[in-house]
Order: structure tokens, then sequence, then C-alpha cells
């Protein structure tokens, strides 16, 4: 998988209320759709306008801490991100970018030298991530087996669709 | 190995280490109001899956907008009473407690089992020796349809709490410390293991606190070995050891740290993070329009119990309005077997049901404008508990009650004699 955008820029700890408020959350519980115009909205005013199907997100360390709230990376997945690129990662927001199909990288070099607007690109089967702008490229660290499965194909849920069973029952049976 | 690694392994019947992607078989997995409606539509409407392999070890909790405050989440709750009926979920309405509470509370989790939750702050359920750790609702959803899902195992870091509580200490002092040294991704990738003489003074009540905002240095799981304290815990409310896995220190960490309680004085993070701590002194006197004490970081008997303690026979500042919601119906209806209840309302306190609403801005006590709040919970993000120019100081049930009667951030230690 190979992904090349325009790039949007944060700092360290964006948590999930900053990619969307739990306010907008709990007001429009039953419907994911209303929330979009939220998206970013304390953090980049807005985003929801501005951002292009293909953008990557590049942040620093701990991004997408705080709450359990998946609506927060399915959000940037609607809105068309096509790769979120940080420092690190809280937990549950890695967990869900991978169930959900969206690729989460880990990057140590590239956000330190990434501006906005810089083009970025990953390459998932070649392993690396490259600011084109700046001509900075780092190697990434491949999925384990059944991540890399899950995000190829556009999330667990996809996968389940497609073959009837999680990857790793396939695995094993 | 640490004690996590032990409990998969053991569960697994095959070694597990650090690093390794895990096909895990949950014992538990619940949900709350702000997950389960996603986790139902990706069951019923994206996998179009008509029954749970883990129907019976599966639970959802009404508790973050616990009763109703609008037509949406009514309509929530309405979808999570058809669903829970049609798979055949226990669901526990609103009123009956938060969720790391009842499970902790009711046996549902019991000291080496794997519990997965779709809330951030399930590792509160590591107190009492079981492996627990926050999902997604995706991730609930495939653990409810299969009983297994995917997790990371992850490193442990051993923290080792020692010397005596000082007065005016409690469980909150000592996690808010450890955020503020550690930082909000301190533990990021890692488990957290305690250990100590300390933890012989520290109640299940107090451990929860720990073990809950471990998630506030990004941990992903916290964990206490069963020692006496959880035997003599167990015994009293008649449960038993799940799975016995075997608590020694056998040594393999990523890293050991100290932590010196004995030193510790009542701690407040101030906004706009939780790692921004500062001892009480440093904030004592900052004026709050309200408290609010309780939450699955605070809401349990002992931080009712102080709270009353500090309160009894004084009245609350004319300035704030103070909320009092005890994390579950058990805790609400011991409090009011104990006489605490009574010691708050003459007080001036609201003595609300069980909810998360207040610490989220959800419902029960939002913020206006400019306001600034004292609150036992476990997040200080700008807006958290309503305005987006309000704030938010976090500090133990003690703090918050001292400071309640004063009007201001407040030293509890002259109240305590």
């Amino acid at each position: 998988m190979i992904r090349q955008g325009r790039c949007w820029k944060l700092g360290d700890n964006i948590s999930t209320d900053h990619i969307i408020s739990g306010k907008y959350k709990f007001e429009a519980i039953n419907d994911i759709n209303k929330m979009l115009t939220h998206l970013f909205e304390e953090v980049i005013p807005g985003f929801h306008k501005l951002v292009r199907p293909g953008d990557i997100v590049v942040a620093g360390r701990n991004f997408g801490k705080g709450s359990s709230r998946e609506q927060a990376p399915r959000l940037l997945k609607m809105a068309g991100i096509g790769a979120v690129v940080a420092k690190s990662f809280a937990h549950i927001f890695y967990r869900n970018s991978i169930n959900i199909g969206l690729p989460v990288v880990i990057s140590r070099k590239v956000p330190d030298v990434t501006q906005n607007g810089d083009v970025i690109e990953i390459n998932l089967v070649e392993g690396y991530v490259k600011n084109i702008t700046r001509g900075v490229m780092e190697p990434i660290q491949p999925y384990p087996k059944y991540i890399g499965q899950i995000v190829e194909i556009g999330g667990i849920v996809e996968y389940i669709r497609r073959y009837g069973r999680p990857p790793w029952q396939e695995a094993t049976r | 190995m640490g004690l996590i690694d032990r409990i998969v392994s053991r569960s697994l019947q095959k070694d597990v280490s650090p690093g390794e992607i895990a096909i895990v078989k949950v014992d538990v997995v619940y949900a709350q109001d702000g997950t389960a409606p996603l986790i139902i539509d990706v069951i019923e409407n994206e996998l179009g899956m008509g029954k749970l392999a883990a129907a019976d070890r599966s639970y959802l909790f009404i508790d973050h907008l616990a009763p109703a405050p609008h037509i949406a989440a009514a309509s929530a709750h309405k979808r999570m009473r058809r669903f829970a009926e049609k798979y055949g979920v226990r669901l526990f309405d609103a009123g009956y407690g938060i969720s790391h509470q009842v499970v902790v509370e009711d046996g549902i989790v019991r000291p080496g089992m794997v519990a997965v939750g779709a809330d951030s702050h399930t590792p509160t359920v590591g107190a009492i020796g079981a492996y627990a750790t926050g999902i997604g609702s995706t991730d609930a959803a495939i653990a409810m349809v299969y009983g297994e899902l995917w997790l990371r195992i992850p490193e442990t870091v051993k923290i080792v709490l020692s010397g005596p509580i000082p007065k005016g200490v409690y469980g909150k002092d000592i996690i808010l410390y450890m955020v503020g040294e550690f930082k909000t991704d301190g533990m990021i990738g890692k488990s957290v293991e305690f250990h100590g003489n300390a933890l012989k003074n520290l109640t299940i009540d107090s451990r929860m606190t720990i073990t809950n905002m471990c998630t506030e240095m990004s941990a992903e799981s916290a964990i206490i070995p069963v020692d006496e304290v959880v035997l003599r815990w167990l015994d009293e409310h008649g449960y038993s050891i799940a799975r016995k896995v075997d608590g020694e220190d056998l040594g393999e960490y990523v890293d050991v740290i100290p932590v010196e309680v004995s030193r510790l004085e009542p701690m407040v993070a101030a906004p706009p993070d939780v790692d921004n701590v500062a001892t009480v002194g440093e904030v004592e006197g900052m004026e709050v329009d309200q408290v609010f004490i309780g939450s699955c970081t605070n809401g349990r008997l002992e931080d009712i119990e102080v709270a009353a303690r500090i309160i009894k026979n004084k009245k609350i500042s004319k300035r704030v309005r103070c909320i009092v919601s005890p994390a579950s119906r058990r805790v609400y209806r011991d409090a009011l077997k104990m006489g605490y209840v009574d010691v708050l309302i003459e007080a001036g306190c609201i003595v609300a049901p069980p909810t998360c609403g207040p610490c989220v801005g959800a419902h029960m006590g939002l913020l206006a404008e400019g306001e600034v709040a004292i609150a036992t919970t476990n997040r200080n993000f700008m807006g958290r508990m309503g305005h987006r120019e309000s704030r938010v100081y976090l500090a133990s049930p003690a703090t918050a009650a001292a400071s309640a009667i004063e009007g201001r951030i407040a030293d509890p230690r002259k109240y305590l004699s």
C-alpha cells in the first residue's frame, strides 16, 4: 500500500477530544455524519472545508490520547485522510485505526522536519515514510502479520465480510 | 515475565512475550453508552451478525449519560436495551453504576481474568489482579462476536510504592504525583505493575484510583498482584480467584521505578493537562465555582466517607455548587446507611445518582465560560466539563471537600484531626 498526500502538521499530545470533542460525540451519538463538521475544530479552524482526499496527518508524540472514542479515526478516514504519521500513538487510537483500515505509521524523524503543506509518502510494501518536499526518508517497521492484513484490506470488518472470519482464524484452521 | 504476560500465557496455555501480537480469549468484554452505539452498528449493520459467541461474557452499561439528559441519549439507550434483549447480553441500566466500579464490586471481573472494556479507563480493574485494557468499539464488537481479539502484549514497568502514607495523602495524590513525574506519554506502549510496602496501607478503593489514572500516563494496562488486601476483600465479598497466577516478582521488567510516598503532600493537577501537577499549597486560594466528588476515579465509599468527615457540621461555601455522585448504587446505599449522604445534604451538597456525566461534560453540572471546578475525576483538558473556556483542577476527595467549604482550593490537612 502506498499513500501520498499533502500534510497537516500537528504537535504532541493531540487527544481524541482535539480530534472530535466529547460534546459532539454525545450529542450526535446515533449519527457519526453529524460530527464531521466539528473534526479538529479547536485545532485547525475550518478543517472540514480545507481537507482534501488523500491528505496525511503528521504529528508528534502520543497522537490520539484520551478516550476510547473510535469516532476519532473514523472521522479522519471519512474526511479523506489517507494516513496518520506520528512519533507515537495512544494505544486505543492505534488499535481503532488498524481496525477501521486507516494506516498509522510510527516515525521518529519525519515529524521533526515536516511543515504544513509538505508532500508525504508512505509505502507499506517497501517499508518507508518520506517527506518528498524536504527529501527526508525513514524506514518504518513492517506491521505484524494480522495487522498488515487488516490494514491492507481496509479494516477488520472488510476482512470478515470478504473471508467470513477474522485473519487469525484463517491462520490457525 | 510480568504478571500480565503470565495471565495471558495461563489463559492461552502457551507462553506469550512482550511485543507479540497474541490472539487473546476474553473472559469479560464490556462497553458503555458512549461506545456501545457504534458496537451495535458494527455487529448489526456492518457485520450483520445474528449471534454473539461471547454473549454470556458481554456486558453493557448505561453510565455516561445516566439517566438520559436529551433525546439523542434516550434513543441510544433504547437501542442498547433492544440489542441486549435480542442478543442475550446483560445490560446495567441507568442508576446501577459506572462500569469499572460495577465489574469489580459485582465480581464480574475476578483476579487472573482477561477483561477488555470499550472505555479508556478499563485499567481501573487491574487493582484486583486482573489484566484489563481499554479497546475501541470495533474491537468490542469482534470480542463479543468471536470471544477473542488481537492484543499486543505490552512491556511491563514495575513501580515500587514504599513508605508510610502521610496524613491527607490518598491514592489520588499518589497517582497525580506519578502522572506529574512520568508525564502523559511516560508509559506509552507499556503496562504498569505495582509492588512495594505502601500497598498494604492502600485499600481496594484506593488502589482502583491509582490503576484508573495509569491511563493518564498512557499505560495500556495497570495491575496490582493479589495480596492479603485483595484476598481479604474477596473473602468479604464472597468472590474467588478466577485463574491463579504466581504474583512473585520474576524480575523481567523494562524498567523498575521506586516511588517514595512518605514525602508526598496533597496534590492538584491544574489545567490544561493531567501532568501539570502541583502541591495543594501552590494553588491554594484559587476560587472555584463547582466541586465534583465522584466518577470511576473517586466515587467509592472511602471517597464519600472522607468527604463527609471533612464536611460534617459545616456548610459548603455559598459560592460553590458541590455535586457528589457515588460510583454505583451499592456505594450510594452504603453511604446512605453510614449516614454520609445525610451529612453531605445537610451541608448543602447535591447528591446525584451514579453517572459519568459531569466528568465528561455531558450532563449533571456543566461549567459556564470562565468557571473553575475542582473535581475528583481523571481529566482536566480545556473545556472537558463544559464551556471551552472553563477550567478543571483535579484533586482527591479530601482536597475537593475542603475546597467546597472554603469556596477556594484548600489544603484538607487542617480538617483532618
